[in-house]
């Protein structure tokens, strides 16, 4: 029998608790007397029919005011499988509990009111899902009686909601019309639905595959506890959070980088062959080195990133708003660590999706920050291993728990939003940068002009391409070497792997970036045309690139000549939400602030846009001037 | 077939108390002799294995045991070379920190509380590993795994930490203390399957047999010293088990023949009434556990 954690969230009256309720009743897992006590407590409230719902709202103070507080822990189990259930209120207010609730699931259920339709906090519980990167998402619209089981009435809420899950990043997601009152595709198939074909939720939760969230790749063995009953024995205890290890295996200790040899893997009954994630073990080593709890036994040839500084996404969690001026202590696996704010990039509007400026955070807030650390942690990005990419901030006056953490990886200095500033590179660890054989600057003799990037920013459709294939015509004609990188082109091979999810645009732009540089070693003008909304991420090429050889321009054109152009129909299928998180209209564009040149395609001819390109690059020095 | 189920719920309450040991001064494992906390020291013995138990038990004695469950106790301590501190209701009485009640139902679990807070208190305890378990009771349902308790000894709902992912904050200010509950995540029938897959002995009182029992308000209590027949009772010859071995005055029995534990585990599975629901002192009020945690109470 295995083990399915799911974690259910829906506003009060979306009728979670009479979800879990009819779950543990129909599955037979109420016991005799607890039923009577909520049939007495039912009797009380004299709302008439049993209450299936008190059986899950625990404390008092709940039960009289009616609403569910914090998250509590369910357990039933079929002959199949072992389900744990992590009851979280779905308020607004209540963020924090279903982060917590979801740090330890692999599904979640989220209920939506067939009446009310797709709410605020129905996104709200979907990005928080897609945050804490919940490999399985189940959406139960509830109600279903009320509307009278129509069909129409679903499949408009299945269409809004998937709209939604595009822009965010999910990956599995299930729709399910219920009625958890009458118990309609909960436990047993409804008959009053022979619309649809799909499987009830017990069904679902029993046969969707668990265990996807683990990393069975990178062996990470985090130090807990040193057992020492003797001399003659010395044991590492800890729980392997992932990958796996046997006997005979080399391994690597960090901080202190010493490297050591699996001896054997001691339990009571008898010795391992094989740990793997989620054991917990004692693992002997065949050389006398120190080790500790907060050190971390590796693989030699497959390391975290050892950093003194991280960039993550939290979670405020307490009443206390987040100061950015004093230091945390922040636990991480089985080390803990001082830290202080670097740098507070954004705060994200849940509902919007928008990254807003921010100076601190308050409770139920989520963003992004970067923090210094007073001693190195040894981190992977929460994405790939969940166990080794989260942790908790910790305020050192009250000991309360204040934030949760989901490391993206050390920090690369971000400009926040709003505040463009300096930032440095992402290096692959272990890696040695070589000048190139030929120097910039003696291939920029040769060629009689100098290498720069010229990038290009602004609306579909605003003409950037077909300034750039004119800009790109003219400089060839006239001898110099040239390259050019086109959005479109781009996410046909070097980006072919990702979206137009947030996260995916700056890795696009981040790629984009570092191709150019490599262009630009090379002694061409690199003409990049990038839609790139977003300032950080424009930021990144102008840092990689010295002064004076980075040029943003940005195309300007309104967007309703835009939309009226619109070379590639593509205005017309993001309308139509055909194409979702399409800039200008369902993603924001953050104009530059100061670019280098602005040009309005509204009022300037194309062959005027190069001329005033040319004229900066002569301006500049990079080349002569062509006439 | 692995089970697979077992395993994880092993591993974490391993996890649980390897991290106790690590985080905390001055631990000590709360051993009442129930099957519970039978589970508990043969977890915290794998946990520490090759090395010994690095903290003591703490058994609160309200002088109302069962014999089976302090014979065990006694035997078990001695096998695995651990340390058992105990400390006993009757002391307190004697000290005059508590009274005892009167009447037919007298009951000494409200006064353990005190012994309890008072052993925690002179041991300098930091974390009291308990074996309380999410599904017992409805409170139980929030519990954390480390649940902090101010100064006095106190719960608070309201003000507990969160708990994320499997990292566990244990800093605490100087008098406050915390209670672990490693077992946070089990069902009974889980406790069952370990104690039968992991070959754990238990009390006898746990297995059917027959005793000379009174029905008191569709509670079974066992004949003993502490209570004594109101109006109309009678002691009667009835074939039981017990399902917890709490206090003797307000344990219940139920009548089973499951005499293995293979019978146990079926019976548990296809049980209409929770192990809890059989003790007298939870019938008491609808928010009865929840008073009593609120002070201290296990």
């Amino acid at each position: 029998m295995d083990l399915l954690r799911f974690t259910t969230a829906g506003s009060v009256d979306d009728g979670k608790s009479t979800l879990i309720g009819r779950l543990l009743y129909d599955s037979r897992s109420i016991h005799q007397d607890q039923y009577e006590a909520i049939e007495r407590a039912s009797a009380v409230q004299g709302n008439g029919a049993i209450n299936l719902a008190l059986l899950t709202d625990g404390l008092r103070a709940e039960r009289e005011q009616g609403i569910t507080i914090d998250v509590a822990y369910r357990y039933f189990s079929t002959p199949q499988r072992k389900f744990i259930i992590a009851d979280t209120p779905g308020h607004i207010q209540y963020t924090r509990n279903m982060v917590t609730g979801a740090s330890t699931a692999e599904l979640a259920i989220i209920l939506i009111d067939a009446r009310n339709g797709v709410l605020q906090q129905s996104r709200r519980h979907g990005f928080i899902a897609s945050l804490l990167q919940m490999p399985h998402i189940l959406v139960a619209i509830n109600k279903m009686d009320l509307v009278g089981y129509s069909e129409e009435v679903y499949r408009e809420i299945v269409a809004d909601y998937r709209e939604f899950v595009q822009r965010v990043d999910i990956d599995d997601v299930v729709f399910i019309p219920i009625s958890a009152l009458e118990g309609d595709n909960v436990v047993e198939q409804s008959g009053r639905m022979d619309w649809y074909r799909g499987p009830t939720i017990l069904h679902h939760l029993e046969t969707v595959k668990v265990g996807e969230g683990r990393n069975v790749v990178d062996f990470r063995f985090p130090v807990q506890y040193v057992i020492r009953p003797n001399q003659n024995f010395r044991g590492y205890a800890g729980q392997v959070v992932s990958g796996s290890i046997a006997p005979g295996e080399d391994i690597v200790v960090l901080p202190s980088g010493q490297e050591s040899r699996v001896h054997s893997i001691v339990r009571m009954e008898d010795d391992i062959q094989r740990a793997r994630a989620g054991d917990s073990v004692v693992i002997t080593v065949e050389d006398d080195i120190d080790i500790g709890r907060g050190d971390m036994i590796v693989r030699r040839r497959n390391q975290p990133q050892i950093t003194r500084s991280i960039d993550a996404d939290i979670c405020w969690m307490s009443e206390q708003p987040m100061k950015t001026n004093r230091r945390w202590i922040l636990q991480h696996a089985t080390r803990s660590v001082q830290a202080v704010v670097g740098n507070v990039i954004y705060r994200m509007n849940v509902d919007t999706l928008h990254r807003e400026t921010a100076d601190t955070f308050g409770l139920n807030d989520i963003g992004r920050i970067e923090f210094e650390l007073a001693d190195p942690l040894f981190v992977d990005a929460y994405r790939v291993n969940r166990e080794t990419g989260s942790f908790i901030l910790i305020d050192p006056d009250t000991n309360n728990t204040v934030a949760a953490g989901m490391i993206r990886g050390a920090a690369q200095h971000v400009p926040p939003v709003g505040r463009v500033t300096t930032m440095e590179r992402p290096v692959s660890p272990g890696v040695v940068w070589d000048d190139l054989y030929i120097p910039r600057e003696e291939r920029e003799r040769q060629q009689g002009h100098q290498a720069a990037v010229i990038w290009m920013t602004g609306l579909s459709g605003s003409g950037k391409s077909t300034i750039a294939r004119a800009l790109e015509k003219r400089l060839f004609k006239h001898g110099a070497r040239t390259m050019s990188i086109d959005g479109d082109q781009v996410r046909h091979g070097l980006c072919g792997d990702l979206s137009f999810s947030e996260a995916d645009r700056t890795e696009n732009s981040r790629r984009v970036s570092e191709a150019a540089r490599l262009f630009f070693e090379q002694g061409s003008i690199t003409i990049c045309a990038l839609v790139s909304p977003y300032r950080q991420d424009r930021a990144y090429p102008r840092h990689i690139i010295p002064e004076e050889r980075f040029f943003e321009v940005h195309v300007d054109c309104d967007l309703e000549i835009c939309k009226d152009r619109d070379p590639k129909g593509l205005y017309r299928k993001a309308l139509d939400h055909e194409i979702l998180d399409f800039t200008g209209i369902s993603a924001p564009y953050e104009p530059p602030e100061n670019p280098e040149l602005l040009l309005q395609t509204h009022v300037l001819s194309v062959e005027e846009c190069v001329d005033q390109i040319v004229a900066m690059l002569v301006t500049h020095g990079i080349m002569q001037d062509i006439d | 077939m692995r089970n697979i189920h077992l395993e994880r719920l092993e591993s974490e309450a391993i996890y649980i108390m390897r991290e106790t040991a690590a985080q905390f001064e001055r631990p000590c494992l709360m051993f009442s002799g129930g099957k519970d906390s039978l589970v508990m020291v043969h977890l915290a013995r794998k946990a520490f294995w090759p090395a010994p138990i690095p903290f003591p038990l703490l058994h609160v004695d309200t002088g109302h045991n069962f014999p089976e469950t302090l014979e065990l106790r006694d035997r078990l301590v001695k096998e695995i070379g651990a340390k058992l501190i105990v400390r006993t209701v009757q002391e307190s009485i004697d000290r005059g920190r508590v009274k005892e009640e009167k009447g037919p139902n007298a009951s000494r679990n409200m006064l353990q509380i005190t012994t309890l807070l008072d052993a925690l208190k002179e041991l300098k305890v930091d974390s009291a590993i308990g074996g309380a378990r999410r599904d017992e009771e409805k409170a139980r349902a929030k519990e954390r795994f480390f649940s902090h308790r101010d100064r006095f000894g106190q719960w608070d709902p309201k003000n507990q930490r969160p708990e994320l992912w499997h990292i566990f904050n244990g800093r605490r200010h100087a008098g406050e203390h915390f209670r672990i509950f490693p077992l946070s995540n089990w069902t009974e029938l889980d406790i069952w399957e370990y104690i039968l897959m992991q070959g754990i002995e238990i009390p006898s009182m746990y297995f059917s047999h027959e005793r000379e029992m009174v029905d008191r308000d569709g509670v079974l209590l066992a004949k003993c010293d502490y209570i004594s027949l109101l109006d109309g009772e009678t002691w009667k010859r009835e074939t039981i088990r017990f399902r917890t071995v709490g206090d003797m005055t307000c344990t219940g029995a139920i009548r089973s023949t499951a005499a293995t534990l293979e019978e146990i585990i079926e019976e548990v599975a296809s049980a209409r009434v929770t192990e809890r629901g059989a003790r007298a002192d939870d019938m008491r009020s609808e928010a009865a556990m929840e008073d009593r945690k609120k002070q201290g109470y296990f």
